[in-house]
This record gives C-alpha cells, sequence and structure tokens, in this order.
C-alpha cells in the first residue's frame, strides 16, 4: 500500500532552499521557479514562509516540481534540501527523504548530518568571484544545476540575468556559473572516489 | 524557448493582472498584509492604461469610492484582509442595496480582530455571506490555483456587471503569496461582460426598473439620465419608500436577481464522483489539499470523490444535494472551526454522515489529514 502512495509522489521533485533571512532565499526560489517553469517547460509551484522567522531566524522557499498537475502546493517530503546555514540544515534535516540530496553551504554549516552530502563554500566563492557575499544564492543555484541537473543551467542564467538588478549581472553570472563548475567539480571528485572503492 | 505569455506569478500578481484583463479603471483602497502586492501593482499599472488609483484613509472610504466610481461607469474594485474586510461591511451592503456592480478581494489570513497578517486562514467564509446587515444574496468565489485567481478576477467583473451586484473574490496568504506558472491568454480569449445599459429616453428611465431578470438596465452618472440613490428602501425610480409592497417587492428583486440565477452563476468542480460513497467538500486551497487526499484515498481503495464549490455563495446547493443522494459520508475540510460545513449540514439527508476536519493554527491543511479523516470516520 505505501509503495503504491511513493508512486503517486514520486512524480514530484521537492525541494527546499533554507538559510537565514537576508540571504535571498525566496528571490533563489523564484530565480529556480521561473527557470524550470517558464524555461523548462515543467509545472511548478513556489511557496515561503514569512513572518518573524524571515527577519534573521531560519528562513525557506519551498519549490515543488513536477511533470505533471502539481495538487498540494507545498513541500511533503523534500527530495533536496538546500541549507545555508547550521540551523536550518538542523532545522529541515528531518524533512528530506531518506535518499534525498542535502547541499549545504560549509563556509556557515560545520556539523553535517551525513556523509552523502554535498559541501561546498557558496560564501566564500561569492566573495571570490563577485567580491559580495550578496550573491551566494546565486552560486548555490548554480551548484544545484550541477549535482542534480533539475534546472538547465542556461535556463538559470537567462532569469538570472532577467531577474537581477541592473548593473549587478556580470557579478551574478560570474556567480553562477562558478557555483556550476564547483558542483561539477565536487561531482567529477565523488566518481572517482567511486571508482576506488 | 518560453513562450512570451507563459509567466511565473504570484496569486496577488495574478489577480491584479486578471482586473487589468477584466477592464478595471478604478481602484480605490488601503493596502494591508497579505493582500498588498495587488494595490502596488496596479496603483503603477492602472495609470499606464488611464485607470485611476487612489489610497484611501481607510477600507470604509475605500470601498465608498469603488461604488461611486462605479456609478460613474467605471469598472472598480477594492483589495483587502480580514481587518479591511469587516469595515467594508457597511458599505458593502450599500453597493447591494443600490445595485453598483463592483469587486471586492479578501485575501484571508488568520482572525478574528489583526489575528495573523502573514498566516493562511479560510475564516471569513461566512463573514462574506452575513457580514453586512439585513438580508443579503452575494456573489461570492473561492479560487485555488494562480491561474484560477486571473480567470476568476475576470468572472468576479464579469458577475458584477451581468447581476449589477458587488462580488467578493476569496483568496487567502498562500495563494496570494505563492508562486505557479500561468498562460496569459490573449484579450481575443477574454470574455468580457459590461451592464446592460437603458434604451428608454431619459425622461422614461428607472434606476431600479422592474424586468424579467431582475436586473435593471444601468445608466451612469454623466450621461443624461437622471436617478436617485439610496440606502435607504426605495422603489423603482429609487426613492425611499415605506410602503409594504414595495419594500417587499425590492426584497424580493434582490434576492431573486441572485437566486432565480444561482444556476448561472454556480461553478463548482468534480473528481472521481461517479461511485462515490465518501464524498470530500472542500474549497479555495484546502481543495489542493484534498486533490492530493482523495488520489491517495483511492490508491487505498476508499470510492472517495470530491467537490470544490467554486462559487461559495450562492452555495451549489443544488448539485451537492444530487451528488449527496449516493454518498454514506461527507467529509468538509476547511481552514477554520467549522463553516461551510453548516450549509452541508443543512442539505444532507439523514442516510449522509457530515463530518469536518478543520485546521486554523496559521498553517496549511495537509492531504495526511484528510486522508487519516477518510480512514477514521469511514468504519
Amino acid at each position: 500500500m505505501k509503495k503504491q502512495n511513493k508512486k503517486e509522489n514520486d512524480a514530484r521533485f521537492e525541494v527546499r532552499l533554507s538559510g537565514s533571512g537576508g540571504q535571498g532565499l525566496i528571490f533563489a526560489g523564484v530565480l529556480l521557479s521561473e527557470a524550470v517553469g517558464v524555461y523548462g517547460g515543467k509545472n511548478v509551484t513556489q511557496t515561503q514562509s514569512y513572518g518573524p522567522e524571515a527577519r534573521g531566524g531560519a528562513s525557506r522557499s519551498d519549490v515543488v516540481i513536477s511533470e505533471g498537475t502539481i495538487y498540494y502546493p507545498k513541500a511533503m517530503e523534500l527530495d533536496l534540501l538546500m541549507a545555508l546555514t547550521q540551523e536550518a540544515c538542523d532545522k529541515y534535516y528531518a524533512d528530506l527523504k531518506e535518499d534525498g540530496i542535502l547541499i549545504v553551504d560549509s563556509t556557515y554549516v560545520r556539523l553535517v548530518p551525513t556523509d552523502r552530502a554535498y559541501c561546498l563554500e557558496f560564501t566564500r566563492a561569492a566573495r571570490r568571484v563577485a567580491g559580495t557575499p550578496v550573491v551566494t544564492n546565486v552560486v548555490a543555484l548554480g551548484a544545484l544545476s550541477a549535482i542534480t541537473g533539475i534546472v538547465d543551467i542556461n535556463n538559470l542564467e537567462k532569469v538570472v540575468l532577467g531577474r537581477a538588478p541592473r548593473g549587478t549581472e556580470d557579478k551574478n553570472k560570474a556567480a553562477l556559473h562558478e557555483g556550476y563548475r564547483m558542483g561539477q567539480e565536487l561531482l567529477k571528485q565523488r566518481e572517482a572516489e567511486k571508482a576506488v572503492t | 524557448m518560453a513562450e512570451d505569455n507563459i509567466k511565473l506569478m504570484q496569486g496577488n500578481e495574478a489577480c491584479a493582472y486578471g482586473a487589468l484583463a477584466a477592464g478595471v479603471t478604478f481602484f480605490g483602497g488601503y493596502p494591508i498584509t497579505p493582500s498588498t502586492e495587488i494595490a502596488e501593482i496596479l496603483s503603477r499599472e492602472m495609470p499606464k492604461n488611464g485607470g485611476r488609483f487612489i489610497q484611501m484613509e481607510d477600507e470604509i472610504a475605500s470601498m465608498a469610492a469603488i461604488i461611486g466610481a462605479s456609478v460613474a461607469g467605471a469598472k472598480s474594485m477594492t483589495a483587502t484582509s480580514g481587518p479591511g474586510f469587516s469595515l467594508m461591511q457597511e458599505n458593502l451592503g450599500y453597493a447591494y442595496m443600490t445595485e453598483v456592480p463592483c469587486v471586492v478581494v479578501d485575501v484571508q489570513r488568520g482572525g478574528p480582530s489583526t489575528g495573523l497578517p502573514t498566516k493562511v486562514a479560510q475564516a471569513d467564509t461566512m463573514q462574506a455571506k452575513w457580514g453586512t446587515h439585513g438580508d443579503f444574496f452575494p456573489i461570492v468565489l473561492a479560487a485555488s490555483t494562480i491561474e484560477d485567481t486571473y480567470h476568476m478576477t475576470i468572472k468576479a467583473f464579469n458577475l458584477a456587471e451581468k447581476y449589477r451586484t458587488p462580488v467578493t473574490l476569496l483568496l487567502d496568504e498562500v495563494l496570494g503569496h505563492m508562486r505557479e506558472k500561468i498562460r496569459i491568454p490573449d484579450s481575443s480569449e477574454v470574455e468580457i461582460v459590461n451592464r446592460i445599459k437603458p434604451t428608454v429616453p431619459p425622461e422614461w428611465y428607472q434606476h431600479f426598473e422592474l424586468t424579467a431578470t431582475h436586473v435593471s438596465p444601468m445608466a451612469n452618472y454623466g450621461e443624461g439620465y437622471r436617478f436617485h440613490m439610496t440606502g435607504l428602501t426605495h422603489d423603482p425610480s429609487g426613492f425611499p419608500t415605506a410602503k409594504p409592497a414595495e419594500i417587499k417587492e425590492k426584497l424580493d428583486k434582490l434576492k431573486s436577481k441572485i437566486m432565480q440565477n444561482a444556476d448561472d452563476i454556480c461553478a463548482y468542480s468534480e473528481e472521481f464522483l461517479d461511485d462515490a460513497h465518501i464524498v470530500v467538500i472542500a474549497y479555495g486551497i484546502t481543495a489542493r489539499a484534498a486533490q492530493q487526499a482523495v488520489r491517495i484515498a483511492r490508491q487505498r481503495r476508499f470510492k472517495v470523490g470530491l467537490f470544490q464549490p467554486i462559487t461559495i455563495w450562492p452555495f451549489p446547493e443544488k448539485r451537492l444535494r444530487k451528488i449527496l443522494e449516493n454518498a454514506d459520508l461527507a467529509i468538509v475540510a476547511e481552514l477554520n472551526q467549522g463553516q461551510l460545513i453548516h450549509e452541508v449540514r443543512k442539505i444532507a439527508k439523514t442516510k449522509t454522515r457530515v463530518v469536518g476536519t478543520f485546521r486554523y493554527d496559521g498553517e496549511l491543511m495537509t492531504p495526511m489529514q484528510i486522508v487519516d479523516k477518510i480512514k477514521e470516520a469511514h468504519r
């Protein structure tokens, strides 16, 4: 019985982008949704939590992606959790499926709950390529694209350039591609490790 | 490659652009979370097309302003949330009594009082029906997707114009703020209904003329027709009356205009009802949880279907009564302490047990809450 339920929900791919208020996670959710939905042709629903927790505390944006109709708009069991802070990682890890993907910003997330997690220094990379941590969310999206393949990097580039504030296009583009490169590199490294063991 | 007319939009954005597609020319409002984006977008977009946007001093004045604008020929609307909707009730009754087409959007948040500005609820369902004093037969719609919101905003304007009455569109915080993909239709695909204009010479014109459909043709201010409007009970000419026969005639007209046209006004959606012994009834955003829930329950061999009222008022009771003839169990799911369930109880025969499953802690109802209720109640 339980298996059949799972099948019904298998059509859905549920993503949570989490961190602290001000890191641009809702904006990242919008970018991902637009890339996947408008340019990628899939159905998509993006929700967020507002309120006190959006100002400094743990903040999140959920994106549900499906080839079919999305009935329930919020995430039920996460396929992918992106955590940019330790607090967010601790708070939402329990919502991740057993075989779900965890991506963390290891600039801030020191204690990782699983050795299958993808750990990358997004904030440090943002400072390196754009000189500002403001584009950390975009670096993270680039890595998400490389690691999961759920969103095409070219589509992401289109929406990032379309939605970025004027004058910041170059920094955002650099951030996106740096994230993508980091993600690809980590994947390669993982495969090499697999081949060895 | 993306088509130009496919967009990612919030519910509030879809409402604003739906209003523009419907031809809104006047907005009077007072911003309030979680409806603010509607005012924000219209304040930017309406002046580009010659429309007028006014931020009023409060919601009492907002409602008054959209009534005045409509009588002057505008397609007018306002948008608010619970606390503002409360303030609008008196003038909503005035619009109903004076038969003025206008649209009120209520993006529901948790109540009562200031309640939960950033959290979801569906607790204005009964306020939309009984919030103003006196007998009241309003048209109230409830959307459940972003695409719905766009089209139902247009529909709200069309129904308001067609029946010369205020129409309320109920959204909620989740719908207002969440984003989904939407296909914006070409203007040629959008049906626009305009109020019926008088064909008689001005000296024969009666603003509240009795007609077979109970809808009176409507002249606008400044078109050469003289008429009087008052919230006092009035005769067809618009002047106050104390004659019992005329009083009854006016109240019958207001009721019949809606109830005799209920088949035209009532919209609903149905899923898996052919063999259903269990009927889940859910509207607005909760219908999304119910759609998921009935699919899960069907896989577990429950003969369950879904009835989703899209028009909340008038309640689509004729259709639901028919559906419940074959049902042993009706489960009403809503984000309040039990409101629309009373309408279902009214029409269910003794054979059909009516139970509710409610949530009112500011969070969306999950599909599993409904599935659990199906399991628990079905014995």
